[in-house]
Protein backbone atom coordinates (compact mmCIF):
# COMPACT_ATOMS: atom_id res chain seq x y z
CA UNK A 1 0.00 0.00 0.00
CA UNK A 2 1.32 3.36 -0.83
CA UNK A 3 1.88 5.66 2.05
CA UNK A 4 -0.55 8.52 2.32
CA UNK A 5 1.44 11.64 2.11
CA UNK A 6 0.37 14.21 4.59
CA UNK A 7 1.01 17.58 3.11
CA UNK A 8 3.25 19.63 5.30
CA UNK A 9 1.66 22.73 6.62
CA UNK A 10 3.49 25.74 7.82
CA UNK A 11 3.47 26.01 11.60
CA UNK A 12 3.66 29.77 11.56
CA UNK A 13 0.50 31.34 12.92
CA UNK A 14 -0.39 34.92 12.37
CA UNK A 15 0.41 36.61 15.65
CA UNK A 16 -1.09 39.99 14.82
CA UNK A 17 -4.48 39.25 16.31
CA UNK A 18 -2.97 37.83 19.46
CA UNK A 19 -0.75 40.84 19.76
CA UNK A 20 -3.74 43.14 19.42
CA UNK A 21 -5.56 41.38 22.20
CA UNK A 22 -2.53 41.41 24.45
CA UNK A 23 -2.00 45.12 24.10
CA UNK A 24 -5.65 45.90 24.43
CA UNK A 25 -5.70 44.11 27.76
CA UNK A 26 -2.46 45.76 28.72
CA UNK A 27 -3.93 49.19 28.06
CA UNK A 28 -6.98 48.32 30.07
CA UNK A 29 -4.98 47.20 33.06
CA UNK A 30 -2.69 50.17 32.89
CA UNK A 31 -5.55 52.60 32.89
CA UNK A 32 -7.62 50.97 35.58
CA UNK A 33 -4.82 50.09 37.90
CA UNK A 34 -4.01 51.69 41.14
CA UNK A 35 -1.16 50.08 42.85
CA UNK A 36 -1.44 48.20 46.04
CA UNK A 37 0.05 50.38 48.70
CA UNK A 38 2.72 48.55 50.58
CA UNK A 39 1.89 48.08 54.20
CA UNK A 40 4.51 47.43 56.81
CA UNK A 41 2.46 44.72 58.45
CA UNK A 42 -0.19 42.29 57.37
CA UNK A 43 -3.59 43.09 58.69
CA UNK A 44 -6.65 40.88 58.41
CA UNK A 45 -9.60 43.22 58.45
CA UNK A 46 -12.94 42.06 59.79
CA UNK A 47 -15.80 41.60 57.40
CA UNK A 48 -19.00 43.55 57.27
CA UNK A 49 -22.01 43.91 55.03
CA UNK A 50 -21.26 47.54 54.35
CA UNK A 51 -20.92 48.25 50.66
CA UNK A 52 -19.63 51.78 50.81
CA UNK A 53 -16.42 52.08 48.88
CA UNK A 54 -13.53 54.04 50.16
CA UNK A 55 -13.07 57.40 48.42
CA UNK A 56 -10.43 57.59 45.71
CA UNK A 57 -8.22 60.33 47.00
CA UNK A 58 -7.18 62.26 50.08
CA UNK A 59 -7.07 59.39 52.47
CA UNK A 60 -5.10 59.10 55.63
CA UNK A 61 -4.91 55.52 56.75
CA UNK A 62 -4.41 54.52 60.33
CA UNK A 63 -3.26 50.96 60.54
CA UNK A 64 -3.51 49.11 63.83
CA UNK A 65 -2.02 45.67 64.08
CA UNK A 66 -2.73 42.76 66.41
CA UNK A 67 -0.29 43.93 69.04
CA UNK A 68 -1.72 47.42 69.04
CA UNK A 69 1.04 49.07 67.08
CA UNK A 70 -0.13 52.10 65.18
CA UNK A 71 0.96 53.01 61.67
CA UNK A 72 0.09 56.02 59.66
CA UNK A 73 0.08 56.83 55.98
CA UNK A 74 -1.00 59.50 53.53
CA UNK A 75 -1.76 58.79 49.91
CA UNK A 76 0.00 61.61 48.09
CA UNK A 77 3.74 62.07 48.00
CA UNK A 78 3.68 65.85 48.21
CA UNK A 79 1.56 65.73 51.35
CA UNK A 80 3.91 63.25 52.97
CA UNK A 81 6.85 65.53 52.42
CA UNK A 82 5.12 68.48 54.00
CA UNK A 83 3.87 66.29 56.81
CA UNK A 84 7.32 65.19 57.88
CA UNK A 85 8.62 68.72 57.60
CA UNK A 86 5.96 70.10 59.92
CA UNK A 87 6.08 67.23 62.38
CA UNK A 88 9.85 67.55 62.47
CA UNK A 89 9.46 71.19 63.37
CA UNK A 90 7.01 70.34 66.12
CA UNK A 91 9.49 67.97 67.71
CA UNK A 92 12.45 70.19 66.75
CA UNK A 93 14.05 67.58 64.56
CA UNK A 94 15.16 68.97 61.24
CA UNK A 95 15.16 66.78 58.20
CA UNK A 96 17.28 67.32 55.13
CA UNK A 97 15.78 67.54 51.66
CA UNK A 98 17.07 64.07 50.93
CA UNK A 99 15.38 62.63 53.97
CA UNK A 100 12.12 64.34 53.10
CA UNK A 101 12.21 62.89 49.60
CA UNK A 102 13.05 59.51 51.03
CA UNK A 103 10.11 59.77 53.40
CA UNK A 104 7.71 60.76 50.64
CA UNK A 105 8.35 57.40 49.01
CA UNK A 106 7.12 55.46 52.00
CA UNK A 107 3.41 54.81 51.81
CA UNK A 108 3.03 53.89 55.43
CA UNK A 109 5.29 54.15 58.40
CA UNK A 110 5.30 53.35 62.05
CA UNK A 111 8.33 54.72 63.84
CA UNK A 112 8.62 57.15 66.72
CA UNK A 113 9.85 60.54 65.61
CA UNK A 114 13.07 60.10 67.56
CA UNK A 115 13.97 57.10 65.44
CA UNK A 116 12.78 58.56 62.17
CA UNK A 117 16.22 59.72 61.05
CA UNK A 118 17.73 56.30 61.60
CA UNK A 119 14.76 54.71 59.86
CA UNK A 120 15.16 56.88 56.78
CA UNK A 121 18.86 56.08 56.63
CA UNK A 122 18.10 52.38 56.37
CA UNK A 123 18.19 50.74 52.97
CA UNK A 124 14.76 50.18 51.46
CA UNK A 125 14.66 46.45 52.14
CA UNK A 126 15.52 46.83 55.79
CA UNK A 127 12.57 49.15 56.38
CA UNK A 128 10.13 46.31 55.95
CA UNK A 129 11.77 44.20 58.60
CA UNK A 130 10.00 43.39 61.83
CA UNK A 131 12.47 45.42 63.86
CA UNK A 132 11.73 48.57 61.91
CA UNK A 133 7.99 48.30 62.49
CA UNK A 134 7.85 49.82 65.93
CA UNK A 135 4.57 51.63 65.75
CA UNK A 136 3.87 55.25 66.49
CA UNK A 137 3.50 56.01 70.19
CA UNK A 138 -0.19 56.69 70.72
CA UNK A 139 -0.67 56.52 74.47
CA UNK A 140 -1.55 59.42 76.65
CA UNK A 141 2.00 59.89 77.91
CA UNK A 142 3.58 60.44 74.56
CA UNK A 143 0.99 60.86 71.90
CA UNK A 144 2.92 61.36 68.70
CA UNK A 145 0.08 59.94 66.71
CA UNK A 146 -2.06 62.89 67.68
CA UNK A 147 0.60 65.25 66.32
CA UNK A 148 0.86 63.34 63.06
CA UNK A 149 -2.88 63.43 62.62
CA UNK A 150 -3.21 67.09 63.45
CA UNK A 151 -0.41 67.95 61.06
CA UNK A 152 -1.86 65.80 58.33
CA UNK A 153 -5.08 67.72 58.67
CA UNK A 154 -3.14 70.95 58.38
CA UNK A 155 -1.37 69.76 55.26
CA UNK A 156 -4.51 68.60 53.53
CA UNK A 157 -7.87 70.03 54.56
CA UNK A 158 -9.94 67.50 52.64
CA UNK A 159 -8.38 64.50 54.22
CA UNK A 160 -10.63 61.54 54.94
CA UNK A 161 -9.67 59.24 57.71
CA UNK A 162 -9.69 55.48 57.40
CA UNK A 163 -8.99 53.10 60.23
CA UNK A 164 -7.74 49.71 59.23
CA UNK A 165 -7.37 47.45 62.18
CA UNK A 166 -6.79 43.75 62.51
CA UNK A 167 -9.81 41.82 63.63
CA UNK A 168 -7.88 40.50 66.62
CA UNK A 169 -6.84 43.94 67.82
CA UNK A 170 -8.00 44.43 71.38
CA UNK A 171 -10.69 47.05 71.66
CA UNK A 172 -8.60 48.87 74.23
CA UNK A 173 -6.15 49.98 71.55
CA UNK A 174 -8.87 50.94 69.13
CA UNK A 175 -10.54 52.91 71.85
CA UNK A 176 -7.40 54.84 72.67
CA UNK A 177 -6.97 55.72 69.00
CA UNK A 178 -10.59 56.78 68.78
CA UNK A 179 -10.27 58.88 71.89
CA UNK A 180 -7.18 60.53 70.48
CA UNK A 181 -9.09 61.34 67.33
CA UNK A 182 -11.96 62.68 69.36
CA UNK A 183 -9.60 64.89 71.29
CA UNK A 184 -8.41 66.58 68.14
CA UNK A 185 -11.91 66.86 66.75
CA UNK A 186 -11.74 64.18 64.12
CA UNK A 187 -15.22 62.84 64.43
CA UNK A 188 -15.92 61.20 61.12
CA UNK A 189 -13.97 58.28 59.90
CA UNK A 190 -14.22 55.10 57.95
CA UNK A 191 -13.54 51.66 59.26
CA UNK A 192 -12.08 49.52 56.54
CA UNK A 193 -13.67 46.11 56.28
CA UNK A 194 -13.94 43.39 53.73
CA UNK A 195 -17.16 42.31 52.18
CA UNK A 196 -19.15 39.60 53.85
CA UNK A 197 -21.79 37.47 52.27
CA UNK A 198 -24.82 37.64 54.43
CA UNK A 199 -28.04 35.79 54.17
CA UNK A 200 -30.67 38.30 55.07
CA UNK A 201 -33.54 36.66 56.70
CA UNK B 1 11.87 37.14 9.80
CA UNK B 2 13.84 40.12 8.80
CA UNK B 3 16.49 39.04 6.41
CA UNK B 4 19.25 40.91 4.75
CA UNK B 5 18.69 41.24 1.13
CA UNK B 6 21.85 41.15 -0.83
CA UNK B 7 21.20 43.12 -3.90
CA UNK B 8 22.85 42.06 -7.04
CA UNK B 9 24.06 44.88 -9.18
CA UNK B 10 22.13 45.40 -12.30
CA UNK B 11 23.80 43.44 -14.95
CA UNK B 12 22.60 45.19 -17.97
CA UNK B 13 22.60 48.73 -16.67
CA UNK B 14 18.84 48.61 -16.58
CA UNK B 15 16.76 49.31 -13.56
CA UNK B 16 17.97 47.19 -10.71
CA UNK B 17 15.16 44.89 -9.70
CA UNK B 18 14.50 45.33 -6.03
CA UNK B 19 13.20 42.24 -4.50
CA UNK B 20 9.97 42.77 -2.66
CA UNK B 21 10.47 42.66 1.10
CA UNK B 22 8.26 40.41 3.02
CA UNK B 23 6.01 42.73 5.03
CA UNK B 24 5.43 40.09 7.64
CA UNK B 25 7.20 40.51 10.90
CA UNK B 26 7.25 37.79 13.44
CA UNK B 27 5.12 39.10 16.28
CA UNK B 28 5.75 36.32 18.76
CA UNK B 29 8.25 38.22 20.95
CA UNK B 30 5.93 41.21 20.95
CA UNK B 31 3.05 39.07 22.16
CA UNK B 32 5.30 37.60 24.79
CA UNK B 33 6.17 41.05 26.00
CA UNK B 34 2.54 42.09 25.96
CA UNK B 35 1.45 39.21 28.09
CA UNK B 36 4.34 39.65 30.44
CA UNK B 37 3.29 43.22 31.10
CA UNK B 38 -0.34 42.20 31.49
CA UNK B 39 0.65 39.67 34.08
CA UNK B 40 2.64 42.30 35.93
CA UNK B 41 -0.23 44.75 35.99
CA UNK B 42 -2.73 42.12 36.95
CA UNK B 43 -0.66 41.08 39.91
CA UNK B 44 0.15 44.53 41.17
CA UNK B 45 -3.23 46.16 40.86
CA UNK B 46 -5.93 46.11 43.42
CA UNK B 47 -9.11 46.00 41.46
CA UNK B 48 -11.33 45.76 44.47
CA UNK B 49 -11.42 48.77 46.62
CA UNK B 50 -11.87 47.94 50.25
CA UNK B 51 -15.24 48.36 51.82
CA UNK B 52 -15.65 50.84 54.57
CA UNK B 53 -18.07 51.50 57.29
CA UNK B 54 -18.67 55.11 57.99
CA UNK B 55 -19.11 56.13 61.55
CA UNK B 56 -19.23 59.49 63.14
CA UNK B 57 -18.78 59.98 66.81
CA UNK B 58 -19.98 62.97 68.79
CA UNK B 59 -17.34 65.58 69.35
CA UNK B 60 -15.88 66.19 72.77
CA UNK B 61 -17.96 69.19 73.77
CA UNK B 62 -21.10 67.54 72.49
CA UNK B 63 -20.61 64.54 74.74
CA UNK B 64 -21.31 66.48 77.86
CA UNK B 65 -24.44 67.85 76.35
CA UNK B 66 -25.53 64.37 75.43
CA UNK B 67 -25.15 63.20 78.94
CA UNK B 68 -27.77 65.66 80.00
CA UNK B 69 -30.47 64.29 77.79
CA UNK B 70 -30.12 60.79 79.03
CA UNK B 71 -31.49 58.07 76.91
CA UNK B 72 -34.96 57.11 77.92
CA UNK B 73 -34.54 53.94 79.91
CA UNK B 74 -37.54 52.24 78.39
CA UNK B 75 -36.10 52.48 74.93
CA UNK B 76 -32.53 51.73 75.75
CA UNK B 77 -30.86 48.46 75.01
CA UNK B 78 -27.34 48.12 76.25
CA UNK B 79 -25.07 45.67 74.53
CA UNK B 80 -21.94 44.60 76.33
CA UNK B 81 -19.07 43.11 74.43
CA UNK B 82 -17.14 40.78 76.65
CA UNK B 83 -13.96 38.87 76.17
CA UNK B 84 -13.53 35.90 73.87
CA UNK B 85 -16.46 36.85 71.72
CA UNK B 86 -18.97 36.85 74.55
CA UNK B 87 -21.94 39.11 74.16
CA UNK B 88 -24.49 40.32 76.69
CA UNK B 89 -27.40 42.67 76.60
CA UNK B 90 -29.91 44.17 78.96
CA UNK B 91 -32.86 46.48 78.64
CA UNK B 92 -33.20 49.74 80.43
CA UNK B 93 -30.75 50.91 83.01
CA UNK B 94 -29.82 50.37 86.60
CA UNK B 95 -32.49 52.13 88.60
CA UNK B 96 -32.56 52.63 92.35
CA UNK B 97 -29.84 50.09 92.70
CA UNK B 98 -31.87 47.43 90.97
CA UNK B 99 -29.86 45.89 88.21
CA UNK B 100 -31.64 44.84 85.04
CA UNK B 101 -31.37 41.25 83.99
CA UNK B 102 -28.32 40.51 81.90
CA UNK B 103 -28.84 38.10 79.02
CA UNK B 104 -25.99 36.31 77.36
CA UNK B 105 -26.18 35.82 73.63
CA UNK B 106 -23.92 35.47 70.61
CA UNK B 107 -23.15 37.16 67.31
CA UNK B 108 -25.11 34.74 65.17
CA UNK B 109 -28.30 35.64 63.39
CA UNK B 110 -30.18 33.57 65.96
CA UNK B 111 -28.66 35.48 68.83
CA UNK B 112 -28.37 39.20 68.99
CA UNK B 113 -30.00 39.83 65.63
CA UNK B 114 -33.17 38.03 66.58
CA UNK B 115 -33.51 40.19 69.64
CA UNK B 116 -32.78 43.40 67.79
CA UNK B 117 -35.14 42.58 64.96
CA UNK B 118 -37.94 41.79 67.36
CA UNK B 119 -37.35 45.04 69.19
CA UNK B 120 -37.23 46.97 65.99
CA UNK B 121 -39.97 45.10 64.14
CA UNK B 122 -41.94 48.11 63.06
CA UNK B 123 -39.00 49.86 61.48
CA UNK B 124 -37.80 46.63 59.90
CA UNK B 125 -41.18 46.10 58.27
CA UNK B 126 -41.35 49.62 57.00
CA UNK B 127 -37.85 49.51 55.59
CA UNK B 128 -38.33 46.12 53.99
CA UNK B 129 -41.53 47.33 52.36
CA UNK B 130 -39.70 50.40 51.16
CA UNK B 131 -36.89 48.33 49.71
CA UNK B 132 -39.43 46.18 47.93
CA UNK B 133 -41.07 49.26 46.51
CA UNK B 134 -37.76 50.51 45.35
CA UNK B 135 -36.95 47.23 43.67
CA UNK B 136 -40.28 47.46 41.85
CA UNK B 137 -39.49 51.05 40.92
CA UNK B 138 -42.44 52.43 42.82
CA UNK B 139 -40.42 55.04 44.64
CA UNK B 140 -37.68 57.26 43.30
CA UNK B 141 -34.16 57.28 44.64
CA UNK B 142 -34.69 60.59 46.40
CA UNK B 143 -37.89 59.54 48.10
CA UNK B 144 -36.28 56.32 49.07
CA UNK B 145 -33.45 57.97 50.93
CA UNK B 146 -35.76 60.47 52.54
CA UNK B 147 -38.18 57.85 53.71
CA UNK B 148 -35.43 55.57 54.83
CA UNK B 149 -34.01 58.07 57.23
CA UNK B 150 -37.53 58.96 58.32
CA UNK B 151 -38.39 55.38 59.13
CA UNK B 152 -35.12 54.75 60.85
CA UNK B 153 -35.48 57.68 63.19
CA UNK B 154 -39.05 56.75 64.07
CA UNK B 155 -40.07 57.33 67.65
CA UNK B 156 -40.51 53.73 68.65
CA UNK B 157 -37.09 52.63 67.53
CA UNK B 158 -34.84 51.51 70.35
CA UNK B 159 -31.64 53.25 71.24
CA UNK B 160 -28.63 51.01 71.45
CA UNK B 161 -25.72 51.66 73.72
CA UNK B 162 -22.70 49.68 72.71
CA UNK B 163 -20.27 49.16 75.51
CA UNK B 164 -17.17 47.30 74.62
CA UNK B 165 -14.95 46.01 77.36
CA UNK B 166 -11.20 46.26 77.01
CA UNK B 167 -10.91 42.54 76.39
CA UNK B 168 -13.18 42.50 73.39
CA UNK B 169 -11.61 42.63 69.97
CA UNK B 170 -12.04 45.05 67.13
CA UNK B 171 -13.88 42.38 65.20
CA UNK B 172 -16.56 42.30 67.86
CA UNK B 173 -17.08 46.00 67.50
CA UNK B 174 -17.36 45.82 63.73
CA UNK B 175 -19.73 42.89 64.02
CA UNK B 176 -21.99 44.81 66.31
CA UNK B 177 -21.93 47.91 64.13
CA UNK B 178 -22.80 45.60 61.29
CA UNK B 179 -25.79 44.30 63.17
CA UNK B 180 -26.93 47.89 63.61
CA UNK B 181 -26.92 48.26 59.84
CA UNK B 182 -28.64 44.96 59.25
CA UNK B 183 -31.35 45.72 61.75
CA UNK B 184 -31.83 49.26 60.43
CA UNK B 185 -31.04 50.84 63.73
CA UNK B 186 -30.00 54.43 63.34
CA UNK B 187 -29.79 55.36 66.97
CA UNK B 188 -26.76 53.83 68.51
CA UNK B 189 -23.73 55.05 70.32
CA UNK B 190 -20.45 53.60 71.37
CA UNK B 191 -20.06 54.33 75.04
CA UNK B 192 -17.39 53.58 77.58
CA UNK B 193 -18.11 50.60 79.73
CA UNK B 194 -18.81 51.29 83.38
CA UNK B 195 -17.59 49.33 86.40
CA UNK B 196 -21.19 48.36 87.12
CA UNK B 197 -21.49 46.74 83.72
CA UNK B 198 -18.28 44.87 84.25
CA UNK B 199 -19.56 43.73 87.62
CA UNK B 200 -22.69 42.41 86.00
CA UNK B 201 -20.66 40.42 83.51
CA UNK B 202 -18.54 39.02 86.31
CA UNK B 203 -21.62 37.89 88.15
CA UNK B 204 -22.94 36.22 85.04
CA UNK B 205 -19.82 34.28 84.22
CA UNK B 206 -19.39 31.18 86.33
CA UNK B 207 -16.35 31.36 88.57
CA UNK B 208 -13.24 29.82 87.11
CA UNK B 209 -12.52 26.29 88.17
Amino acid sequence: MPKVKVPRKSTVVDMTAMCDVAFLLLTFFMLTSNFVAKEPIVVAVPSSISEIKIPERDIATVLIDKDGKVFFGLDTQQDRKELLDYVGQAYSVSFSEKELTEFSKISMFGVPIGKMKAFLALPTEARDSKEAALGIPADSLNNEFSTWMKTARKVNRNLRLAIKADSQTPYKVVKSVMTTLQDINENRYNLITSLEQVSTK
Amino acid sequence: MAEMQVQDKGKKGGKPKTKKHATRVDLTPMVDLGFLLITFFMLTTSMLKPQTMEISVPSKDKVEEDEQNKVKASQAITILLGKEGKLYYYFGATENGVEPELVETDYSSEGIRKMLVSKNAEVMNNVNQLKLDKANKKVSEEDYLKKLSEYKSAKGAPTILIKASDESSYKNLVDILDEMNICNLARYAIVDITPEDLGMIDKKTPPAK
